[in-house]
């Protein structure tokens, strides 16, 4: 809902009539709530930056928040939830930065009086409810795309390829194992075998929750490939439970070796190669 | 959300891969929520993750909703998957084991079956398809 030109007018006009008491009025009301969060100093910049805008829509005639004119404004809108998501204000605190616009007209119409107080505070006060909404919006946007950034981190942390004996590499599975990361996993793996000259690889699904059709498909897609290039996998970690469901789809890992344990898993590799792997006796005191 | 014995139906879309993780986060959590034993929960669990991957995949997305239910001696968890896709022509081959029409193992539809106690299913080109899984504790 637009104001018309008349109405954005006198916004104009009532809000730049006495801009540093406005400013002052709106930067108290937030900095009420945001509970000294955020310095006064910028604070007052930001509410600054705001009224200007508005002022300066107001003045080139209708505000709209969705037309061309309006494009600073919601900008400047824009810039505030960002740095808002980025320093971890929730929606209602950074919300309220816009909404407290409404204490202060309430005050100014109130004062300038006329025949048009009402209905010109309820048309100011649909404009505040859209800039609020739009500063709602950017701020979800924002924070979807810091959680898509750490999605992405997630991919790149969790997935190590550690070397646990001379020839024999393994990579530990934690959380979902979807396609996207089992591609980084067989890359990675197959990059380390090269690397390292490696003839085993154990991947270890201890951290693995559920084992279902997609991702028994991508270890033994994993597993084949690995074996193209001569190496053998072993797969460890297959807990009781992941074993009897394995069971009950009908998943069959053919001749690939699997062990319950990662040490088991070593253990093996080990007498494969003929590495002596005795427990040493406990030494006695005399 | 309190720790309550009467959990009320949940639901969820399947749009996306993100979506069956959340589809498995919600199964597993009622599947606690009712006791099933740690094997009983990864199974249905799985079941549920390869049903959310077909209403994704061939069902062209849908939607989940999961409730608890009680027959008086017995809690469980019943899962009702629909989508509005072409449904599947052809059920018994659908059932068997390593039939796929598209990329997978073949083992989803079939394997879900042997995971859970009860399943039921719906399907036809005009409606699509509707699967009702129900796993008992024990």
């Amino acid at each position: 809902m637009a104001l018309s030109a008349e109405e954005s007018g006198r916004l104009a006009a009532l809000l730049s009539g006495q801009a540093e008491r406005v400013t002052h009025r709106w930067t108290e009301t937030v900095a009420g709530s945001l509970r000294g969060r955020l310095s006064q100093a910028e604070l007052r910049r930001q509410v600054q930056d705001l009224h200007q805008a508005i002022v300066d829509t107001g003045q080139q005639g209708a505000i709209d928040l969705s037309a061309d004119t309006a494009a600073e404004l919601r900008a400047t809108l824009s810039e505030l939830s960002r740095g808002r998501a980025r320093q971890g204000f929730s929606a209602t605190e950074t919300a309220i930065s816009i909404f407290a616009l409404k204490d202060v007209l309430v005050e100014l119409v109130q004062e300038a009086g006329g025949d048009n107080a009402l209905r010109d505070y309820v048309a100011f006060s649909g404009l505040v409810d859209e800039m609020g909404l739009f500063t709602f919006e950017s701020f979800v946007r924002t924070r979807e795309s810091l959680i898509a950034d750490q999605a992405e981190q997630l991919l790149e942390l969790s997935t190590p390829v550690v070397k646990l004996w001379e020839g024999v590499v393994a990579v530990p599975l934690v959380g979902t194992l979807d396609s996207a990361r089992a591609q980084v996993v067989m890359e990675r793996l197959l990059q380390t075998l090269v690397d390292t000259s490696s003839p085993y690889a154990i991947i270890d699904i201890t951290g693995v929750p559920a084992v279902d059709t997609q991702v028994a498909q991508h270890i033994l897609k994993t597993v084949v490939a690995a074996r193209l290039m001569g190496a053998d996998c072993i797969i460890s970690g297959i807990r009781p439970q992941i074993a009897q469901t394995i069971v009950a789809l009908g998943i069959e890992f053919g001749d690939i070796a699997t062990k319950a344990s990662l040490a088991d898993a070593l253990r093996h590799v080990l007498r494969l190669t003929g590495v002596e792997s005795t427990r040493r006796q406990p030494r006695r005191d005399a | 959300m309190t720790a309550g014995v009467d959990l009320g139906p949940q639901a969820q879309a399947i749009r996306s891969d993100e979506d069956v993780v959340r589809v498995r986060q919600l199964v597993r959590g009622v599947a606690v929520a009712v006791k099933l034993s740690l094997v009983d929960q990864t199974k249905v669990v799985t079941a549920a993750s390869e049903l959310a991957r077909n209403t994704l995949v061939y069902g062209g997305g849908g939607s989940v909703e999961v409730t608890t239910v009680d027959n008086g001696r017995r809690r469980g968890v019943r899962i009702v998957f629909a989508d509005s896709g072409p449904g599947i022509p052809d059920l018994d081959l659908a059932f068997t084991d390593g039939y796929t029409t598209g990329s997978g193992m073949g083992l989803g539809l079939s394997g879900a079956r042997r995971l859970v106690d009860e399943f039921e299913i719906e399907t036809s080109a005009e409606t699509g398809t509707r699967i009702t899984v129900t796993k008992w504790s024990r």
